[in-house]
């Protein structure tokens, strides 16, 4: 027993060193054949890990939009457009909630020194805002409430307007004229950092101003979006539906005067669509594998007929049936194993190209190359199976006639 | 049962179907080889020699009649038997040498002890020390392209000594070679068989077929004893 297991390893050890040299033997041969294996397996890494890549992105672009928070957005009735500013102070002492930022936005046009710019971005900020971006005011004082409350005409600029207006100028203190009015700087602020997708979203902003100045300057005197920062330690469940029973009295109970979106929710839904996303891709990919497969075992009946001698002598030299099956399996294994490893390092070559273009991050996801070199693996044994079992076969007289 | 008998075929019949027709390919053959005998088959080509080399060395089964060898009924045995049976009794050689083109002189000649379980090291130096013996040990790096039809057919000789087999089946050993590398081999094989080693050897040619001790004459099929050389 212990000396027909030795006698095995001995066998599959030589085994696996003549494959190689008969791989190597028949380079553009054996190249061709792995080629189907090695773009199956490509494919498969490529389309797993990118996707993978993608949706990591997507994933902390909203987590810097904003882990645990809920955006609600107000149809408001007939009786009542928005919330007011002590609607806002009823909710912000809500035990769910940590804080509330208001979104106010609007487009202006802004001058300063015979200089204009249009269409440029105003958002209405909270001081709640700057005390979840503590590091965003480069020069100057962040915006507090006492500018809230004042309905103050001050702003902060961006590096952007600092380029365009303040060229090699100290812009604090300056007087820049949003829509005609005056308003004073007194900071500036470095583009938000969760740009990318997340910009897409908020969209990109140049100038901030508080919000009560940025409902004055629409018009208007209610809050119709904001987002809602909850409280340590609390679901996003617990702080939707706490601030349901605090905001369905301040419309009179009418129905659908409101909508809370969870960030979770939205997480939930990217996850299973890039989830679909990757199986889907990943399925047709495999259809190349299949493809690869099939021309492993086209090669490796060829190369059964070719070497119908060898397997004859070899039977006469004492080789039996079994031993013959192993070698030329481990032939057809170490073919598609060459063609998964080349693939897999494409793959994840080709996926590292993508990320950078895309601008997505890349994730190596183990389960893909496990995946990649498992599937290819089996893709030898199973398309070599035949071929060995048909060199296996073969009767040792008629094999050393064809000599 | 006699001992001294390596082998003995009684009554050995072959045939071959071809769709309805039945070649009959050897006729009632008995033959005894006794240990230690240099035995050559001699007949034209299409007389069944070599399907009787293959009988006796276990690579083809009879139709009917019995064949002992080494005083196992070869006739029951599976094909794995048979395998084993051939990798420790029986060294063949065969017209062309049949090296495998991508090995190496010393690897073609481990290729036996691969199928037997023998490791790497010792493989090795056995191999090694028979091509010393047949005369290659300046040769033992060469490639079969690299050496001549005599040399291949001495890496032939040691491949098929290395398993220390019983008995040594030759199919035309000098048919590919000149007069004078034949005559060569006829001497290695001399040397052999004055060892101790059973030889069979089948030929065509009637020159070759007197190095042996005894000649057996084969024609369509039908075995005549052709007495012994040595008495000659």
């Amino acid at each position: 027993m212990l000396k027909s297991v030795r006698s095995t390893i001995i066998m599959i050890h030589e085994c696996i060193s003549m494959s190689i040299s008969n791989i190597w033997g028949n380079k553009v041969r054996s190249f061709l054949t792995v080629l189907g294996i090695l773009i199956g397996v490509t494919a498969v890494i490529a389309l797993i890990t990118t996707v993978s890549g993608v949706s990591s992105s997507i994933a902390s672009s909203f987590t810097s939009l904003g882990a645990g928070t809920i955006s609600v957005s107000v149809a408001g009735s007939d009786l009542k457009e928005g919330l007011i500013k002590e609607d806002l102070a009823t909710l912000t002492a809500l035990a769910e909630v940590d804080g509330i930022t208001p979104t106010v936005s609007l487009r202006a046009q802004i001058t300063h020194a015979g200089k204009t710019s249009s269409n440029i971005n105003v958002s209405g900020k909270s001081s709640y805002y700057f005390h979840l971006n503590e590091d965003i005011v480069t020069h100057g004082r962040e915006l507090n409430f006492i500018d809230e409350d004042n309905i103050s005409f001050v702003c902060l600029v961006s590096d952007e307007i600092v380029e365009t207006f303040f060229f090699a100028v100290n812009p604090i203190g300056e007087t820049i004229y949003i829509n005609g009015t005056p308003f004073t700087i007194v900071g500036r602020f470095k583009e938000d950092s969760s740009s990318g997708i997340a910009a897409i979203f908020s969209g990109k902003s140049n100038i901030f101003i508080p919000y009560t100045t940025a409902l004055k300057m629409n018009n208007s005197s209610t809050i119709t979006n904001f987002t809602v920062y909850m409280a340590e330690g609390v679901t996003s469940d617990k702080a939707s539906s706490a601030l349901e029973t605090a905001m369905d009295p301040m419309f009179s109970y009418e129905e659908d005067t409101y909508t809370i979106t969870t960030m979770d929710s939205i997480e939930d839904t990217m996850e299973t669509m890039t989830g679909m996303m990757s199986t889907l891709l990943g399925g047709i990919a495999s259809i190349a594998l299949v493809v690869g497969g099939i021309g492993i075992m086209n090669m490796m009946l060829t190369t059964v007929t070719e070497r119908t001698m060898e397997i004859g002598l070899k039977k006469a030299l004492g080789a039996r049936s079994w031993q013959i099956q192993i070698q030329f399996l481990i032939e057809s294994f170490m073919l598609s194993l060459i063609g998964g490893i080349a693939g897999v390092l494409l793959g994840l070559l080709l996926s590292l190209i993508l990320s950078e273009v895309i601008g997505s991050t890349f994730v190596v996801s183990g389960k893909a190359i496990a995946l990649g070199v498992g599937f290819s693996a089996a893709v030898g044994i199973l398309f070599g199976w035949a071929p060995a079992r048909k060199a296996s076969r073969l009767n040792p007289i008629d094999a050393l006639r064809s000599m | 049962m006699t001992t001294s008998h390596f082998f003995q075929m009684q009554n050995i019949c072959k045939d071959y179907f071809m769709g309805d027709e039945v070649a009959h390919i050897l006729k009632n053959i008995n033959l005894t080889i006794d240990e230690g005998e240099y035995l050559s088959v001699l007949g034209p080509s299409g007389s069944g020699k070599s399907t009787l080399m293959n009988i006796i060395g276990c690579l083809d089964v009879p139709t009917s009649g019995n064949y002992i060898l080494r005083g196992r009924a070869v006739e029951d045995l599976t094909t794995g038997e048979l395998a084993d049976l051939r990798s420790q009794e029986i060294g063949f050689i065969f017209q062309n040498s049949q090296l495998l083109p991508r090995l190496n002189a010393i690897r073609n000649v481990e290729l036996p002890l691969i199928y037997a379980g023998v490791r790497p090291k010792e493989r090795r130096r056995r191999a090694a020390a028979m091509l010393e013996r047949v005369g290659l040990s300046d040769r033992m790096f060469h490639y079969p392209n690299q050496l001549s039809g005599g040399q291949q057919q001495r890496v032939a000789i040691a491949r098929a000594l290395i398993g220390n087999p019983s008995i040594l089946l030759a199919d035309e050993p000098t048919g590919a070679l000149d007069q004078k590398t034949g005559r060569q081999i006829m001497e290695l094989f001399k040397t052999i068989n004055d060892e101790g080693r059973t030889i069979l050897m089948i030929t065509h040619d009637m020159n070759i077929a007197a190095n042996a001790h005894r000649v057996v004459h084969i024609i369509d099929g039908v075995l005549t004893e052709g007495g012994s050389t040595k008495d000659a």
